[in-house]
């Protein structure tokens, strides 16, 4: 077991992961790699068919054409969210030929890969850096995985990539469209998905790409969103996902009365605060409750007669109805959460699609996700300085994958969403059990019983003064918990680390524990 | 008094879906008396809980038996009111044992209030009570009647009684819906002490029913704190006694009706436009405001149509209505909405109420806006506009003092 040391922000982080030396975290903007970017291996046209068909029958033979062997790192992409079936074919598949000790590198894990508990097991998969929740987060928090569990955000995927932390061998690319050159869309086909941004940096950075597509079409597939050329394999399969689970059909507002009063809360505090003027920008997902805060966001923006320059996706069917009233000129997305998002990103030019390149990698020469106006989050947790956890539950289990939340802070005004308790668990706590958000950069903590501006944000306590907004300290909401749910016990957590949490330049923020 | 033998006995929800609730389970046997929990927050609450479930124990002189919790991060007085309901179920007897109680007091009782909107809450779900103080309904309605299931009707009193005393309902009235008869004596008796405001009766068809529990309450409570009363006419035979009922007793505030159970008896199904139940709520209406007290009419069913609420708001408050029942929170914006006074409604009755003062100053008996002539009842249909601005917020008290 390697050492242990103190971080800037006081977390014991191990100082060597899976075998490389790493950063324990320095602060904020304390880490500039310097050096040069990592890049693929050279190739040369002359090893792929010049009639550009570069089909393979089977992912297995696929994989064996491209040289899949023991010890690599395979990558795969989370467009067909739960309803994918490419990442498991390709474990499958390594598992018939017999190699071992891969490193799956997913841009996030869903519930549907817990197969791939059996490929850990049995020594086909060494180890997951990426997302782990459901059974593949028990089995990673039970300290059953070989190797550490590396969890990073969107953008943090792409600084390891660039700066050469992670070197990816194979990437396989689930396209829902496709040509057999290997130019690929998720805009359109059965399995359609909108967009495949999480897989660019892989098809730019691997050695070795496959695509794998359910829908099959001659030369050229327009548009294409990965570039055939820098493609080795592409495998026609029957189906790449169930597309029931990828997007949903209708997008549904949550009914929850609390969910929906934080959402008019946090609505209510962007217009208050003067940060919904004419012309600015917001970042809100489908989730339950941010969803909730679109549609009452739309209705001050209809009152106050604004409209927003552009709104950053996960798209769902508000938003585009926003862009088709006017309410909103662009979405910028980086995925699409219903059917209306993926039409209207195939169909109208002002819904783009992007990558976690243009808004969050950290090795950019600039991020969107820096002047975003809002963005609006979830949580697990929030302790008294604002420090934020969104992997793991109270008890220290792995939850959840941290996805753009960690990129999506460095919004001007990030603002957590979510409930002072659930279920008598406190939200906001003394102190969090997963540090993946620094406290200076969570600016508004909005919940059922008040919104807590952090002390840091004088300018937004300030504008929001007089509101008639239930702007309250921090520590007074906590000690209403304190009185509603009870003063919870410290939960015990052993001291072996099973996985990391890291920062978006690379460093190493925190640790997860066996449960 | 005939000693019940102790049995087996149990109260509350199970199962995977079950939330912020728990099941509690006893079982005779030779002692010591064993406290088992199991608890999705165990983790976090395990001593908590059992320490509460002991409290219960020790105050009902518990020495034998198992009693076992399966808790879904319930918060302590669930926990006690589902023990003690166990333990009563089961035979025992004990005094009542409170939560700690909350340190806000809350909105004081008042008989003249905004009553725009009341929210119904199940007693027996105390997941849907936790939160009820945030939404800043004019009312919130403790439910112990037609949403409680007869089986339950002893855990939700006791459930209720406890949200009374933990929880912060902030500045909404404190409402109490009570059973009819004998369980309804027994409602009264766990609640009337834990500061209620008022007490909705249902199905009232007489005054004496009222006056009866008008007495009781006096009797719980003492003159000066017995809370208000709201009785409900669901029936053709309260309707056709609705001023006897408004005027039966000095602690009746307020008067409604149920619509759901009178289109029952009618047997004419609740139509959109009310046709059916015109003669009812213009009844409520007239006999209320004859007894001096605020007319208010049902609830609205559907709570996703929030037009169609707008709408029934609308329509209710033109025939004369000062609330509307909610179901679901959500409700509760729209009908403030739709039961403040416009701004032109506003305007006008600023410019007759300044007339009408202008008018009193000088010692003239005739007020006139411009050049029309107003009669004294448009002058206090004037006031009460004003006034309801005012408690709604739309209008500063200054505002309508400005010459």
């Amino acid at each position: 077991m390697s050492a242990l040391e103190r971080n800037a922000a006081g977390r014991l982080v191990p100082t060597s992961v899976n075998g490389r030396e790493m950063a324990p975290y320095r602060g904020l903007g304390g880490h500039r790699p310097t050096g040069r970017k990592a890049a693929p291996a050279v190739a040369t046209c002359l090893d792929y068919p010049e009639d550009g068909d570069k089909r393979a029958p089977t992912l297995k033979e696929a994989l064996a054409k491209v040289g899949l062997a023991d010890g690599m790192v395979v990558s795969s992409h989370h467009h067909l969210r739960n309803g994918d079936l490419v990442a498991n074919m390709v474990f499958d598949a390594a598992a018939e030929l017999g190699v071992r000790d891969l490193m799956w590198f997913p841009s996030a894990s869903f519930p549907v890969h817990s197969n791939q508990i059996r490929h850990l097991d049995s020594g086909v998969l060494h180890h997951i850096e990426g997302s782990m929740n459901g059974p593949l987060g028990d089995y990673c928090s039970q300290g059953r995985m070989r190797g550490l569990g590396v969890l990073r955000s969107h953008g943090g995927r792409w600084q390891a990539i660039q700066d050469g932390e992670v070197h990816v061998d194979v990437a396989v690319i689930a396209a829902p469209t496709a040509d057999p050159f290997g130019n690929a869309t998720g805009d359109r086909g059965p399995a359609a998905c909108g967009l495949l941004g999480f897989a660019l940096a892989d098809s730019l950075y691997a050695d070795r790409v496959i695509v794998v597509t359910d829908n099959l079409v001659p030369f050229p597939c327009i548009p294409w969103q990965i570039q055939g050329n820098n493609v080795d394999a592409v495998v026609p399969v029957p189906s790449i996902g169930d597309p029931a689970k990828i997007v949903s059909g209708t997008t549904v507002v949550t009914q929850s009365p609390d969910r929906r009063r934080i959402a008019e809360l946090a609505a209510r505090f962007c217009a208050a605060a003067g940060i919904m003027r004419p012309g600015f920008s917001f970042q809100a997902g489908a989730g339950g409750t941010t969803l909730a805060f679109t549609i009452y966001l739309r209705e001050l923006m209809r009152s106050a007669g604004v409209t927003a320059r552009f709104a950053r996706g996960g798209s769902n069917t508000v938003m585009v109805d926003m862009l088709r009233a006017g309410e909103v000129e662009y979405i910028l997305d980086g995925q699409t959460f219903d059917l209306d998002g993926v039409t209207s990103m195939a169909s109208d030019p002002r819904h783009v699609n992007t990558s976690p390149f243009t808004s969050y990698n950290f090795h950019g020469k600039g991020n969107f996700a820096s002047f975003v106006d809002i963005a609006v989050l979830g949580a697990t947790e929030v302790d008294l300085g604002f420090n934020a956890n969104v992997v793991t539950h109270s008890d220290g289990r792995l939850l959840h994958g941290i996805g753009g939340w960690q990129n999506c802070l460095a919004a001007r005004c990030a603002m957590l969403l979510v409930p002072s308790f659930r279920d008598r668990i406190p939200v906001i706590v003394d102190e969090v059990t997963t540090l993946c958000g620094p406290g200076e950069l969570v600016d508004v903590v909005v919940t059922e019983r008040g919104i807590a501006v952090n002390p840091r944000r004088q300018d937004l306590l300030d504008a929001v003064s007089g509101s008639g907004l239930p702007i309250r300290p921090i520590a007074d909401l906590k000690a209403e918990l304190d009185r509603l749910c009870g003063v919870p016990s410290r939960p015990t957590l052993s001291d072996q680390p099973v996985a990391v949490v890291k920062w978006v330049d690379g460093t190493v923020l925190d640790t997860v524990w066996r449960v | 008094m005939s000693e019940t033998p102790v049995q087996a006995a149990a109260v509350g929800p199970l199962g995977e879906s079950v939330r912020s609730d728990l099941h509690v389970a006893y079982e005779p046997g030779s002692g010591p008396v064993a406290v088992r929990v199991a608890s999705t927050v165990g983790y976090l609450y395990r001593d908590a809980i059992e320490t509460a479930a002991r409290r219960v124990v020790d105050a009902f002189a518990v020495t034998t038996g198992t009693l076992t919790l399966t808790d879904a991060g319930a918060l302590e007085w669930v926990i006690l009111a589902r023990v003690e309901t166990c333990l009563r179920r089961a035979g025992l007897d004990g005094p009542p044992v409170l939560p700690l109680p909350d340190p806000h007091q809350g909105a004081p009782r008042q008989r003249e209030r905004l009553r725009r909107s009341r929210l119904y809450l199940p007693g027996n779900q105390p997941k849907l009570v936790l939160s009820a103080g945030l939404y800043e309904a004019d009312a919130m309605i403790l439910d112990l009647e037609d949403s409680v299931p007869p089986a339950e009707k002893d855990s939700a009193r006791i459930l209720v009684r406890n949200a009374l005393v933990a929880l912060d309902f902030g500045g909404s009235e404190r409402i109490v819906r009570v059973n009819q008869g004998t369980l309804g004596e027994a409602d009264l008796e766990a609640i009337a002490p834990h500061n209620v405001h008022l007490v909705l009766l249902p199905k009232v068809e007489d005054p004496e029913t009222v006056r009866r529990v008008a007495d009781r309450l006096r009797g719980l409570c003492g003159d000066r704190d017995a809370p208000l009363l709201m009785p409900i006419l669901e029936s053709p035979r309260g309707i056709f006694r609705a001023l006897d009922i408004a005027t039966a007793d000095p602690l009746v505030a307020a008067l409604t009706l149920g619509l759901e159970d009178l289109s029952a008896e009618l047997g004419a199904p609740r139509s959109a436009d009310g046709a059916e139940s015109f003669l009812a709520r213009q009844t409520v209406v007239y006999a209320a405001r004859a007894a001096g007290i605020q007319p208010i009419a049902s609830v609205f069913s559907d709570v996703s149509d929030e037009a169609g609420l707008a709408a029934y708001v609308r329509r209710e408050r033109a025939l004369g209505f000062d609330g509307i029942g909610c179901i679901h929170p959500r409700q509760i914006p729209v009908v403030h909405r739709e039961m403040t006074p416009t701004p032109v409604e506003v305007e006008r009755a600023i410019k007759v109420v300044r007339a009408a003062r202008e008018a009193e100053a000088l010692g003239l008996g005739v007020v006139s806006v411009g050049s029309k002539m107003v009669d004294p009842p448009v002058v206090k249909q004037a006031q009460r506009t004003v006034a309801a601005a005012i408690a709604a917020g739309v209008l500063a008290p200054e505002q309508e003092q400005e010459p």
